[in-house]
């Protein structure tokens, strides 16, 4: 099989081939990596059941949905936008995705101080994320009466799945600036020198994942 | 295949502890681990044992335990379930099983992350502390709600339970799944990435991959139950409603409104179902390396064996709702979920035929383990068949809710994985102490245990046949169903009863060989999967010593024709016969 893939009969061959070889499955996959893929095909499933369970009792609700755009409108200049806050949190989430990616490549470079400020940045992001988050939340519960077992404008449901939700999608942001922050200030201290700073890759695709779950929740909340 | 590749591990040294407690107590060690997760599943495993002893007392003779009330009757039908599935059968086929055999049988030195290995444990041992908490006294004990958990009952007042008990049950089962998931990424990690030379997935002995796809199984299913939990909780502790409707209760409105109680049937059958081949699919493995072992005879049809696993696996997650027949879905779902069902039938018979085709011919030897995994052959084939009469809609409904379920998910996913544990336990701890267990405690045990299910069971399809509900606290006198009926009960208690002491034979037997067993040597059943070769038994920290073992070839090579010994080891390379 390994004479298969050497005179290039395809890339059916070569996984194949990946598959049925020894010691590895993934070829030069280190193992926290794998891990960290296995780990995040888990979580998706959380978030699926969430989103699901969501979409069931919505649909299902005989009581009034409150419309998107008017609740999260935000007022700027004297007139409501709707969903001004959501697009700039959205924005901001997305921008850290492209930091993050730059780590990531800085990191194979080996150019420490560079992925140490990267990551920061990352953080940072991250934090102005729940921050506005939290501003969200509290406009939503002291201005418009909106409570996780009440709710002025119609179903209580939407108060329940939104702030179950984004909590624990928020809870995943914060996990991950903390998480970004201590492998930053490891990279920086030289912990890593004698890896490859897959590290950097594998904390990235934890939050290329929190970024696109935050996609799927954003079209199902404020969208729909 | 390449064998050019140097296993990562092999090029990392491994951090021994230094002290005592670093060893056995706070131990990275896959073995340690191992046997941690498996004393104290059957700790908990005994406390369920017990509980049904009581439940079965109270079903033969009402009255005869008057401080067993009805309360106390429900928790601990819900206790007994929740703990036998999850704490005991979960923890004891992954938990103990997989940290044992999966770097042992793979050739690696310990689990990718043995820290995160250690953790598992210790956060499973906290969510067993957590379910027992349900017990203190004066806060109105577990929740006697089923191990469904079914809502609305589950937390409106009248349920035993409704608010202490079912707020541990949810709290410890959110805490196992984080124990399980870091459990569990191990597994997979290392069955994917740290295996040693030679050793291909398609060599892995069968255990191997029973636990590799249950483990995949776990990952995914797991999820739903967690999201459940967090939602009932958010029900109960903050007044959401997700699966709460308007409901009046004791006359009073509960201010509860619009949610689906039907969501939560959804959710917690979508990991309710995988979990059955959770449990069920690491037995298919053990069983099958033991019968081959046991039989002197190759496994039949090997790959098949793996893609029937595989099979059954995917399709564990299209077929949960023919737990929910009667619960008021469409019938148009009863068809899909009951066809989906039926297609299970055929990998699963497949496995059965190869074990049996297995045994064809073969030099069988009946060790204790061979017993037991003859028996769960026997009680998984009782067990299935049934599952065929209550995967139908059409005859699912009128045997809903009587024995007969009970009778069948009993023999199919909670005796038949038990014997499997009994044969792995027999088959493996030779291995992990260097001694034998007693051969006639052993077989004193396998008999009791092996008849004594049977006694126990089988009156209990015919109790469901002529219509005996299940879960009543107490079967008044009544003319649906002849005084016979009472009498079995009688019978099958008696039986449980001593089947439930039997058990110390078996604790007797692990305790005493553990100081006075046979020395057992290497390689007492003179099987050839990875585990009978390492250099120290039992193995030592990192398993293999300076260099990782090469695999030249399968497990399963046993009375070739020609060879010397009836067993060729995996080391052994191609062409050679020992």
């Amino acid at each position: 099989m390994a004479e298969a893939a050497q005179t290039g009969q395809g890339p059916l061959t070569t996984i194949v081939d990946d598959w049925s070889s020894d010691v590895t499955t993934f070829k030069a996959v280190p193992w926290g990596k794998a891990m960290m893929w296995i780990f995040l095909l888990s979580d998706t499933f959380i978030f699926t059941s969430f989103l699901v369970s969501y979409m069931a009792v919505r649909m299902t609700q005989t009581d009034a949905w409150p419309e998107p755009s008017a609740v999260f409108s935000l007022e700027a200049f004297g007139t409501p936008v709707p969903l001004l806050l959501i697009a700039i949190m959205t924005f901001i989430l997305i921008t850290s995705s492209g930091t993050m990616a730059m780590a990531v490549n800085m990191g194979y470079r080996k150019r420490k101080v560079a992925v140490f400020w990267l990551m920061f940045a990352t953080a940072l992001l991250g934090a102005s994320f729940v921050g506005m988050q939290a501003f969200e939340w509290t406009k939503l519960i002291t201005d418009e009466g909106v409570r996780a077992w009440q709710n002025p404008m119609g179903a209580p449901q939407f108060g329940s799945f939104f702030f179950m939700i984004t909590g624990f999608h928020g809870l995943h942001v914060s996990a991950g600036v903390v998480y970004l922050l201590i492998v930053a200030i490891r990279v920086l201290r030289g912990r890593y020198d004698n890896t490859s700073f897959e590290i950097v890759e594998i904390t990235g695709l934890y939050w290329h994942f929190v970024d696109l779950v935050w996609v799927f929740i954003f079209a199902f909340f404020y969208l729909w | 295949m390449a064998t050019a590749e140097i296993p990562y591990q092999e090029t990392v040294p491994l951090h021994h502890p230094k002290t005592w407690i670093g060893k056995y107590v706070f131990s990275q060690d896959h073995k340690v681990i191992a046997v941690q997760y498996g004393i104290t599943a059957m700790a908990v495993g005994l406390v369920a044992l017990f509980l049904s002893d009581l439940m079965r007392i109270q079903i033969a003779f009402p009255g005869f335990m008057e401080w067993f009330v009805e309360d106390y009757y429900y928790q601990a039908i819900t206790m007994h379930g929740m703990i036998m599935v999850i704490y005991l059968l979960t923890a004891f086929l992954l938990g103990a099983f997989g940290n044992f055999t999966v770097p042992l049988m793979c050739g690696a030195r310990d689990m990718v992350f043995p820290f995160v290995n250690m953790l598992s444990y210790w956060v499973y041992l906290l969510s067993v502390i957590i379910l027992l908490l349900g017990y203190i006294p004066g806060l109105g004990g577990p929740t006697g709600a089923g191990w469904t958990l079914y809502p609305p009952q589950t937390i409106t007042e009248g349920t035993p339970g409704a608010d202490w008990g079912i707020t541990t049950m949810l709290a410890s089962l959110a805490v196992f799944i984080v124990a399980f998931t870091m459990g569990g990424l191990n597994y997979i990690t290392t069955i994917l990435q740290a295996r040693t030379r030679g050793m291909s997935l398609m060599r892995l002995p069968l255990t191997v991959w029973g636990i590799f796809v249950a483990t995949f199984l776990g990952l995914l299913a797991f999820p739903a139950l967690f999201v459940s939990a967090i939602m009932m909780i958010l029900d109960l502790k903050i007044g959401t409603s997700f699966f709460m409707p308007a409901i009046v209760s004791l006359g009073q409105t509960l201010a509860y409104d619009g949610g689906q109680p039907l969501l939560f049937q959804h959710l917690f059958w979508f990991f309710g179902h995988p979990e059955v081949y959770i449990v069920a699919l690491p037995a298919f493995g053990v069983v099958s390396d033991l019968i081959s072992v046991h039989a002197r005879k190759n496994i039949f049809g090997y790959r098949l064996m793996v893609w029937a696993l595989v099979f059954i696996g995917i399709l564990s997650f299209i077929v949960w709702a023919h737990h929910m027949f009667v619960a008021g879905m469409h019938p148009y779902f009863g068809f899909f979920f009951a066809t989906t069902t039926l297609i299970i039938a055929v990998p699963t018979a497949i496995k059965v035929y190869n074990w049996i085709l297995t045994l064809w011919k073969a030099n069988i030897k009946l060790t204790v383990p061979m017993l037991y995994a003859l028996s769960f052959v026997l009680t998984f084939i009782m067990g299935g068949i049934t599952g065929l009469f209550l995967g139908n809609v059409i005859i699912d409904i009128p045997l809903s809710d009587t024995y007969f379920v009970v009778a069948h998910f009993h023999m199919v996913m909670g005796v038949s994985p038990i014997l499997a544990i009994f044969g792995g336990i027999y088959h493996w701890y030779p291995k992990l102490t260097g001694r034998m267990l007693n051969d006639t405690l052993g077989k004193w045990h396998f008999w009791i245990t092996f008849l004594g299910t049977y006694i126990i069971y089988f009156p209990m399809h015919y109790l469901g046949f002529i219509g005996v509900p299940r879960r009543y606290y107490e079967n008044f006198e009544s003319s649906f169903y002849p005084v016979s009926a009472q009498h079995l009960n009688e019978i099958i208690t008696w039986t449980a009863l001593v089947v439930g002491v039997a058990q110390l034979l078996y604790v007797i037997n692990l305790v005493h060989s553990y100081f006075y067993g046979k020395p057992a040597g290497d390689n007492p059943w003179g099987a050839n999967s990875l585990e009978w070769c390492t250099p120290e038994t039992p193995p030592g920290h990192g398993n293999w010593g300076d260099r990782l073992p090469t695999v030249h070839r399968w497990a399963y090579d046993y009375s070739v024709p020609g060879s010397e010994k009836d067993f060729i080891p995996q080391t052994v390379p191609q062409g050679q016969t020992s």
